[in-house]
């Protein structure tokens, strides 16, 4: 019944296997939402105007929570892959809603929650400068070259 | 290099999730405003759909197909979240502890599934407070099944067989969605709701083998179900109104009448086994067709409800609003607290506790 | 664990599951009571997921009593052995956050100890699986308390009154279980250092006045209890009571 859905998990899974924040330690990092002040700085980043207003005073509209992007590494071995995003106050709660969101059927080992406004992307629109000069170097990869008959282990 | 392309690009943000929200603009707002219809990016985006490719947050798209989807979507997710509440009716009275804990997982994935929803609605640009407030204000719908109460246990056990079946049917091409985001968020949603129908058929198994009494609640939960289950398809083809474009855009891969036909067929033998009757004296096998029929659905009630007369309509909207009202207070004051941080780290001598 | 277990040890071990296990059932009751309600929909997950914790809990335990249906349904109010606390209404959510917190933190340190008791520990086993588990709902309070606690005025004097409010039922937690090889008072000292800890943290302090009265002092764990818990049972025990020996 839910084959098509199984089938597409898979794909999916398959073509993002690469998409790592280079921060490592710095995002995973963090469980101490009490004392992270860096942890904060995503917070109100993420928050805008309207959220920083918040703190200034009793009665303040606090707004919408910032958006969190969540990566999580589903066993040792394999990359953070992207799995969605979430609102959380800041990056402690982030984190602790992407476990309950993201890992209630142990799908995860790891999370990573990085702020939705940290990330740059690349633009559709420029597509073809970034990834088409990579179409035309096919000496990068190993088919390209031609080995003798009888050649091994190479 | 990329944030060369980030300037000089229509907007910043996360390809995946939802980069700025409301507020700083719709999402490839400059390019979309650029192009007319017969340039380059409708052209690209008409190339990509007739090609099966996925539409991402930031390709260029036309705005009612952003629209369409904007409202799918969050239809989707408020029908997720106003569906927690007639099977949370029962939580507090599962008869068995196991029960208990079947119901309150399934609950609890309709909440994250709601969430899934509302992230892929926010690749769009709109943001999960504005389409709050539209549910709140009766602006966006949900689905109407919703509006139906679980007057009994075995209504538990209906809602798992027919309305997640019905949804199951709805739900799994969408995970062919032209719209990447929300096809994805439909891939995991299908394989997390697997169990939830299964859930309700074994739930209605039990009782349709029990007691009397118990087969009697089971029969009962179906006769109030079951018409109702066949009108999630929404209406005949012939007067659906947004059908044809959707199925164009792929957004949609299957029609109402199509999708309908295919969930009796599925649910008449599983009625059998169960020991039930679906209360439909038309019902029965065409050897012609290949198919079965069955009676004439009573449109009258569906708009009855949709309109906003159905049995609990006024109920969940109020409840689901008076939630939000309830948790202002925490939302702020975790905002609050979250700014105090952020004032400490700009300057340790600015510490605002 | 052991092939013949002692019956006298057996009934002691059976009076510790019985008092734990009535503690986790009621409480997942209580949190399970917020579906739908909660201040956010991230809450309504989280709160889900520590009431499906406690209802695992419970059913373990009461399973080593006997069945843990006929226990949970088929009891009267006087015959539960929770404490008052884990029974007291819902109230506005820094009520819940407060009970959370009082006891998450009592719950952590007592099946750290009973983990601790080695395999001769009738609850060993369950008691180290189950303090995973405790350590995620004291973290959850403990950061809720720091955000309440610290976050608008409003949410301050809030987290204020449901930490007073439940201040008289704190001191039946450390009431010595029948079966139950703790040390009651280090267990009490480590909890007052640890939710002071937190209230610290969160700009509050521990509440002043009795941690117990004559109504509350070990009362549950006798089988007196407080009004609001004979409403609630009616409740979760009426659909099944309804059908005497019918099948789920």
């Amino acid at each position: 019944m839910s084959a098509d859905a199984e089938d597409a998990g898979r794909r999916t899974t398959a073509g993002s296997g690469g998409t790592e924040p280079s921060a490592d330690a710095g995002v995973g990092a963090g469980p101490d939402a009490g004392s992270g002040a860096g942890v904060g700085h995503g917070a109100s980043a993420g928050a805008g105007p309207r959220g920083a207003d918040a703190g200034t005073g009793a009665g303040a509209v606090a707004g919408d929570w910032p958006l969190w992007e969540v990566f999580v590494r589903s066993r040792r071995g394999l990359s953070h892959v992207h799995a969605g995003s979430l609102h959380a106050p800041d990056a402690a709660m982030a984190l602790r809603n992407a476990r309950d969101l993201y890992t209630r059927r142990q799908e995860g080992v790891s999370v990573w929650v990085v702020p939705s406004t940290a990330v740059t992307a690349s633009s559709p629109d420029e597509k073809d400068p970034f990834f088409a000069p990579a179409a035309d170097k096919p000496y990068r990869h190993p088919t390209f070259y031609e080995l003798p008959e009888g050649v091994r282990n190479l | 290099m990329p944030e060369t392309i980030i300037e000089r690009g229509s907007r910043s943000g996360a390809e995946s999730g939802s980069g700025p929200r409301t507020g700083t603009g719709a999402p490839a707002a400059a390019a979309q405003a650029a192009a007319t219809p017969g340039t380059a990016p409708e052209t690209a985006f008409e190339a990509k759909i007739a090609a099966d490719e996925r539409i991402e947050p930031r390709d260029w798209m036309p705005d009612a197909y952003r629209a369409t989807l904007v409202r799918q979507i969050a239809q989707h997710a408020h029908s997720e979240i106003i569906g927690m509440q007639p099977e949370a009716n029962w939580l507090t009275r599962a008869p068995s502890l196991r029960r208990k804990a079947i119901l309150l997982a399934k609950v609890q994935d309709e909440a994250g599934h709601g969430l899934y929803l509302y992230s892929a609605a926010e690749t769009l640009g709109t943001g999960r407070d504005e389409l709050l407030d539209k549910l709140h204000a009766g602006r966006q719908k949900y689905s109407s099944i919703f509006n139906y109460p679980t007057l009994t246990w075995a209504d538990v056990g209906a809602i798992g067989w027919l309305v997640d079946g019905a949804a199951i049917i709805n739900q799994v091409p969408l995970c062919r969605c032209s719209y990447g985001p929300y096809a994805r968020a439909m891939v995991r949603i299908c394989k997390e709701e697997s169990f939830h129908q299964r859930q309700g058929y074994e739930l209605l198994h039990t009782l349709a083998h029990g007691t009397p009494e118990q087969h009697a609640m089971a029969q009962d939960a179906i006769d109030r179900w079951w018409w109702p289950s066949l009108m999630m398809f929404g209406p005949p083809d012939d007067e659906s109104a947004h059908s044809a474009q959707s199925m164009a855009w792929k957004i949609k891969r299957h029609s109402n009448d199509e999708l309908r036909q295919r969930f009796v067929d599925i649910c008449v033998p599983q009625a059998e086994i169960l020991g039930l009757t679906l209360p439909d004296p038309d019902l029965k096998w065409n050897e012609d067709r290949g198919q079965h029929d069955f009676g004439a659905i009573d449109w009258s009630e569906f708009k009855e409800v949709l309109r906003g007369n159905g049995p609990c309509n006024e109920q969940r909207i109020g409840r689901r609003r008076q939630a939000h009202e309830d948790g202002a207070w925490v939302r702020d004051a975790a905002a609050a607290y979250a700014a105090k941080r952020a004032l400490g780290a700009a300057g340790p001598g600015e510490a605002a506790a | 664990m052991s092939a013949a277990p002692d019956p006298a040890t057996a009934d002691l071990a059976t009076a510790g599951a019985l008092a734990l296990g009535d503690d986790a059932l009621v409480l997942s009751h209580r949190l399970a009571e917020w579906t739908g309600h909660a201040p956010v929909l991230e809450e309504d997950v989280a709160l889900a997921n520590i009431a499906l914790d406690l209802l695992g809990q419970a059913r373990t335990l009461l399973s080593l009593v006997g069945d843990e249906d006929e226990l949970a349904f088929l009891r009267e109010e006087r015959a539960f052995r929770n404490v008052q606390l884990v029974e007291q209404p819902n109230g506005d959510f820094a009520h819940t956050i407060a009970r959370q917190l009082y006891f998450s933190v009592y719950q952590e340190l007592l099946y750290g100890q009973l983990a601790a008791g080695g395999e001769a520990a009738p609850l060993a086993p369950l008691a180290a699986k189950a303090v995973k588990e405790v350590a995620y709902h004291r973290d959850h309070a403990e950061q809720w308390t720091l955000r309440l606690g610290d976050g608008t005025e409003t949410s301050h004097a809030r987290m204020r009154a449901g930490l007073d409010g439940l201040w008289r039922y704190t001191g039946e937690l450390f009431r010595p279980v029948e079966g139950l090889a703790v040390d009651w008072a280090a267990l009490e000292a480590a909890w007052l250092e640890t939710v002071g800890g937190v209230l610290e943290r969160a700009t509050l302090t521990l509440p002043e006045g009795p941690r117990a009265t004559g109504w509350s002092a070990g009362a549950g764990r006798a089988g007196v209890h407080t009004e609001p818990f004979g409403r609630m049972l009616a409740e979760m025990q009426h659909l099944h009571r309804s059908h005497p020996g019918a099948s789920w």
